[in-house]
């Protein structure tokens, strides 16, 4: 094997680990899909062209749900653009699409389909057409073809994975260059939570609340990141000037900022929030993919670039690797420590915003065990407990392999307590796996 | 090969045939090693040589890939240290294997305690240990703890440690060399005592006097190969360090003409505890200043206050005339300041990293632009000194740890040689390394005085600090006791007189 590739595999191994977690997700998960939405309208609209094609009647049939609707709505577009007419949309329960079929058989109008869903097509009230309403002639039930794929690699369940980790994985890059530095900051989870009920009193209580204009919430939420940064500060500075271990200060750092939040919200949740604000944690403007994950592959370019190609980087795994050494050659070590809490205290301030804006609430009960979830998406991410090792690309990695994992027990019905028992597990495993992968091909551990 | 000195029946040592290779390197090609009852034998050769990896075998630190090793005749096989301990062998490697928080006596038997149902005899062990202490005729506070006793009493507890398992063998790896003269005395006449007692000795040492005054037998390794083996009595020093590096070597120190200038750096009333006590020196342009004197002294002390790296209580320090308001190693360096520690790999690198980014660390100042850095850029510097100094590393991006003693300096040498230091401090430039390396960096010590250069030199290998020289400072507990000018007529008597007053 090469050096390069060789490297690339001490570097980024876990990549395999993740790519075989899927592989068995999708695995266990096979099973048979029908089309919703856009897609569905689509498929139905090329068939219905076809036949009966040209000025032949629908009545369109779905349930009220979100879903259904966007469904109806665009195959109603599809086939009057097509030249179909639209006979009707029925929107409800098997009731409604009696009352307007008797609608359409009073009118004496012929009807050639129903385009119907999955779920539309096995009503009772469809079964017997020709019997029921003959004046209708002999509509056809049309409904989206079903295929096989796994339920795990469905796009919205891929995008959901990508959603749900978004917030562990920004707080993880702060939490990298901490861990670089073998320094720990148990802080992250209690920033979240003060961060969210910072922007969400912020919101409410000046820039008016329900009424609250996008600057408003922008300022709001970006007083909560400065205010998480200061606090990042405040433990970079007892770490670097009055010689504390991160560990404690971080720990005395956690219960203070949580204490602050439930004080702050008077250990209520703050809802008085305007619809809009989801637009950060739920929005998808650009191809269809959530403003989060944007966010987050956003800063892992930047932090990526940070570690690889800049000066401060390079300081960060030296003062991690050896801090004298790196001290005695000209590193200013305490600005470098500093720098390294107060992005990891902002970016935790983010997560909370992010996750505040996911959902459209601030709470003090946000991020409760975070820091230990960060923490092992980091580790498993291949980064050294000990410092001056460790892959900016690889806790992104460990973070979704986390998220794989625990979507992935979501699908097959694992129960919740079981779940943590298994992602224990399966840390472990990781990391012991990332071990032995040094071992063998890292090269140079049998003289040191 | 040559009978050994002292005859006797099967040998109490023998390593046959031994073989060992790692990813990329053969470190030993068949070496063969015989050791008798009773013996000291010096293992020389370069760093790299293969001298720690064949004492790693021995110790069952490492197993061989091939190759026997035979105790007073019986074939024996190692599969950890545990099985080389109880086989007789005890290894006191350099840097010591000591729990820094346990006593003298909790180390002593440590993996071996006295026990009684679970309990551990205490007053046996203290009484054992006593009388091992008594025997190497030191007193040692067996309930300090053992980071704070002296770097010899340390070793004095690993050679305790080694006869309370009544170890047959003993491999001593550069036992002097962070001892000073007065405790390398001792440390001879204990080494003669195990000798009294049947104990074979394999000594290691870069110090060719000591190898003189202790060696009954010298064994020379290169490029993990036997090349030699002579009684002490038929080798001259110069066909020792021939055989060593392969080549002829004129002389230890090259020679060269000082061309001294004007004054650089002048440091007045520097004072720091009771370590550096109101101490004022100047070095010159083209000078290169020795500050010798017993470990503890105060010379690595001083020079750390220079370099901003402790906080001076008082004292000003002038460079070219100017005062300088050093804070930090930083600001030293920014002022054109550079040192080369005392201790590289706990101090001068970071031993994970590749050696690029070591070589970098000071000089991303300059290497980068708008906080990037120019990757390019260093790759070429670096490249240039490799060049230069003559490094071996297989690529740029080797790992620092896995170099041999003497690399390991040239890219520290390199990363401050990047730099352009006017005043460049070299502590204990040499420890730890072979005489091939140790030459090429006086020469680069030399060069660099040539340039105009002010170069301190810390050493306490007296030869040394006589043979580079221009001028020699004496420290004792934290002062300046005595100037020596005329380096060429003084001797190490001298010397040591100064230091001890």
């Amino acid at each position: 094997m090469n050096a390069t590739l060789r490297h690339y595999f001490t570097d980024y191994g876990m990549i395999f680990v993740l790519i075989l977690l899927c592989a068995f997700f999708s695995a266990v998960t096979y099973s048979e899909q029908s089309p919703t939405g856009e897609a569905a309208a689509k498929q139905l609209a090329s068939e219905l062209r076809k036949q009966p094609g040209k000025g032949g009647r629908v009545l369109i049939a779905v349930r009220s749900q979100a879903d259904d609707a966007v469904f109806a709505r665009k195959l109603e577009a599809e086939l009057s653009a097509a030249g179909l007419v639209v006979s009707g949309v029925v929107s409800g329960e098997p009731k409604d699409a009696r009352e307007a079929l008797q609608k359409l058989a009073a009118t004496g109008a012929k009807l050639e389909a129903i385009a119907c869903n999955q779920a539309t097509a096995s009503w009772l009230v469809f079964s017997d057409l020709k019997a029921d309403f003959p004046t209708l002639g002999n509509p056809r039930i049309v409904k989206p073809r079903s295929y096989q794929w796994p339920n795990f690699l469905k796009s919205e369940n891929l995008l959901n994975i990508a959603n749900q980790i978004a917030v562990i994985a920004i707080v993880a890059i702060g939490m990298t260059m901490v861990i670089i530095t073998a320094g720990i900051d148990l802080s992250v989870g209690s920033l979240l939570a003060l961060a969210a009920v910072l922007a969400a009193r912020g919101i409410r209580d000046y820039a008016g609340a329900l009424e609250a204009t996008p600057f408003g919430m922008t300022l709001a939420c970006a007083a909560a990141v400065v205010l998480c940064g200061l606090v990042g500060a405040f433990s970079g500075g007892m770490i670097t000037l009055a010689g504390i271990p991160p560990f404690i200060v971080t720990l005395a750092m956690m219960l203070v900022a949580s204490g602050l939040a439930y004080i702050l919200s008077q250990g209520q949740s703050i809802y008085q929030i305007p619809d809009s604000f989801v637009w950060l944690g739920r929005g998808a403007d650009f191809l269809g993919i959530p403003n989060a994950v944007l966010l987050m592959l956003v800063l892992y370019a930047l932090a990526q670039v940070l570690m690889s190609r800049m000066k401060l980087g390079r300081y960060l795994y030296a003062v991690g690797g050896n801090r004298e050494a790196a001290r005695l050659s000209g590193v200013p070590v305490q600005r470098v420590l500093m720098f390294a809490y107060i992005a990891s205290g902002s970016l935790a301030g983010l997560g909370g915003v992010i996750m505040a804006s996911q959902l459209k609430s601030g709470s003090p009960t946000y991020g409760n065990m975070y820091e230990l979830y960060v923490i092992a998406a980091v580790v498993v991410g291949g980064t050294s407990l000990s410092g001056g090792e460790g892959k900016m690309l690889g806790t992104l990695i460990g973070a979704f392999t986390i998220a794989v994992i625990q979507n992935g027990m979501n699908l097959t019905n694992v129960e919740s307590y079981t779940q943590k028992v298994v992602l224990g597990l399966v840390i472990l495993a990781a990391v012991l796996l990332d071990q032995l992968r040094h071992r063998r091909w890292g090269g140079g551990t049998a003289n040191p | 090969m040559n009978p050994p000195a002292p005859p006797s029946t099967a040998p109490l040592l023998e390593m046959r045939g031994i073989v060992k290779s790692f990813p990329g390197v053969k470190a030993l090609r068949s070496v063969s090693l015989a050791l008798h009852a009773g013996e000291v034998l010096a293992l020389l050769g370069e760093n790299g040589a293969g001298k720690s990896t064949l004492m790693k075998v021995l110790g069952g630190a490492l197993r061989a890939d091939a190759g026997t090793i035979h105790i007073a005749g019986d074939e024996i096989h190692f599969h950890s240290p545990h099985d080389s301990r109880a086989a007789g062998v005890a290894v006191i490697y350099q840097e010591f294997n000591l729990v820094p928080g346990l006593t003298a006596c909790e180390n002593i038997f440590l993996g071996q305690e006295r026990s009684r149902f679970g309990f551990v005899a205490r007053k046996q062990e203290r009484e054992r240990a006593t009388a091992l202490f008594k025997r190497l005729g030191v007193p040692i506070d067996l309930d300090a703890p053992c980071r704070r006793l002296t770097t010899a009493q340390q070793q004095l507890v690993e050679i305790a440690k080694a006869l309370a398992f009544e170890a047959r063998i003993m491999v001593m790896d550069e036992p002097s060399a962070a001892l000073t003269s007065h405790e390398v005395e001792r440390l001879f006449a204990i080494i003669r005592d195990l000798k009294q007692h049947g104990i074979g000795i394999i000594y290691i040492s870069h110090r060719l006097d000591e190898i003189f005054t202790i060696a009954d037998r010298v064994m020379v390794l290169r490029d993990g190969a036997n090349v030699g083996e002579q009684p002490i009595g038929q080798l001259t020093r110069q066909a020792m360090i021939e055989m060593m590096v392969g080549r002829e070597l004129k002389d230890e120190f090259p020679k060269r003409s000082a061309k001294v200038g004007p004054a650089r750096l002048e440091v007045s009333g520097l004072r720091s505890g009771q370590a550096v006590r109101d101490v004022s020196f100047s070095v010159h342009a083209g000078e290169i200043l020795a500050l010798t004197g017993l470990i503890g002294s105060g010379r690595t002390e001083t020079v750390r206050l220079i370099f901003g790296a402790d906080a001076r209580e008082r004292g000003q320090i002038r460079l070219d005339g100017r005062l300088l308001a050093l804070r930090s190693p930083q600001d030293a360096i920014a002022e054109g300041i550079g040192l080369l520690t005392e201790d590289r790999k706990l101090q001068g690198l970071v031993l994970s990293h590749s050696v690029r980014e070591n070589f970098g660390l000071p000089n991303l100042t300059w290497l980068s632009r708008r906080g990037f850095v120019q990757l390019g850029r260093e790759r070429e510097r670096f490249g240039h000194y490799v060049a230069t100094l003559q490094i071996k590393v297989p690529h740029h991006e080797q790992r620092a740890r896995l170099l041999s003693g003497g690399n390991q300096q040239k890219v520290v040498l390199a990363k401050w040689l990047a730099r352009n230091c006017e005043v460049l401090i070299f502590d204990e430039p040499t420890r730890g390394i072979d005489v091939g390396a140790k030459y090429e960096i006086y020469l680069f010590m030399n060069e660099l005085a040539a340039q105009g250069k002010a170069i301190i030199m810390i050493s306490s290998e007296m030869p040394e600090v006589l043979g580079m020289a221009d001028r020699v400072l004496v420290m004792h507990d934290g002062r300046v006791t005595g100037e020596i000018t005329d380096v060429t007529r003084a001797t190490q008597e001298q010397l040591m007189q100064l230091a001890v007053a």
